[in-house]
């Protein structure tokens, strides 16, 4: 089964990525973008067949690994 | 003084690193490869600067859970000193051994330029040979170099005297112009609460002779030798 991790930073931690993206958009003629926060998208082959033991793995795999809890949240979807 | 230094795969201050410390103790340290899994009995074991495994992920990420990485938790957790310079600051914030992160510049830009600290507390096992509030020139040289904690962590290093170098300006004010990458409180370098681990991003190890344009680094690797002998 497959895992779909979406890695996004916390609010109140700025991002100054995101801003530059944003003013890009402007400068391209794209209006109405109130914000833009940048992020990480990583896709997990597992062999797990149990999705919620799946689930549970890839849990602490973002702990340990694919996130910093310091500044960075992630939600994990399961297919 | 018995040193050792780390290497993973794309350090490059590696070299700097070694050459200061042959210099100053007089002891050619150790090279310690990422995948070595014990580390010789040491009295300091520095953690270079550079970009270990390209940065992937998160700058340091990768290295803080090597194999040398692990023996190097243990040294600390036993009391051995542990200092990260650049990279290797941005592997400790990743290990854990000390608080916060190291986000993209403010900027956006890669820096490079000397940087102006301030030494806000003289009183540990790195500062000793310098003067309370010193201001002291050392090179920075980073992409990712961006001290964030949040307020409550940010507090607790105030309170404990852990924020040892900020960026200031030539009056020695913390200005957010003299804020050289948008670090919170204008951090530059911080030490653990047991006064063990030191994390900085400018390169101590970069100002030692005079042909490097400045020696205001000698002192902080004099204050390590002190501390092992008094």
């Amino acid at each position: 089964m497959k895992a779909r991790i979406y890695v996004t930073l916390k609010n109140g931690v700025l991002d100054p990525q995101g801003k530059a993206i944003q003013h890009a958009l402007v400068a391209l003629g794209f209006d109405g973008v109130d914000d833009v926060r940048q992020g990480k998208f990583i896709e997990l082959e597992l062999r797990e067949t149990d999705s919620v033991k799946a689930k549970a793995n890839v849990e602490e795999m973002c702990k340990k690994l694919l996130s910093n809890p310091v500044i960075e949240n992630y939600s994990i979807h399961i297919e | 003084m018995k040193s050792a230094v780390l290497m993973f795969p794309a350090s490059n201050c590696d070299r700097d690193m070694v050459v200061a410390l042959t210099k100053i103790t007089g002891t050619k340290p150790e090279i310690i490869w990422h995948n070595d899994s014990t580390i010789p009995d040491v009295d300091l074991i520095a953690l270079p600067g550079g970009f270990s495994f390209g940065d992937y992920l998160r700058a340091g990420a990768m290295a803080a859970r090597s194999p040398a990485v692990k023996a190097v938790i243990e040294h600390a957790n036993r009391g051995g000193k542990l200092i990260g310079i650049c990279n290797g600051f941005q592997v400790l914030t990743e290990t854990g051994l000390l608080p916060g992160a190291l986000m993209r510049n403010a900027s956006l830009k890669f820096i490079c330029k000397d940087a102006l600290l301030k030494v806000e507390n003289n009183q540990t096992s790195f500062t000793n040979a310098y003067a309370k509030d010193q201001l002291i020139t050392v090179p920075a040289a980073h992409h990712d170099g961006n001290y964030f904690a949040d307020e409550k962590v940010l507090g607790q290093l105030e309170d404990n005297d852990q924020v040892i170098f900020r960026y200031v300006d030539d009056q020695g004010r913390a200005t957010d112009t003299a804020n050289l990458n948008g670090s919170r409180h204008n951090i530059a370098g911080i030490m653990n609460r047991q006064g063990n681990v030191l994390g900085m991003m400018p390169h101590p190890e970069r100002h030692i002779e005079d042909v490097q344009g400045g020696t205001d680094g000698l002192a902080f690797f004099e204050s390590i030798i002190n501390s092992l002998n008094s």
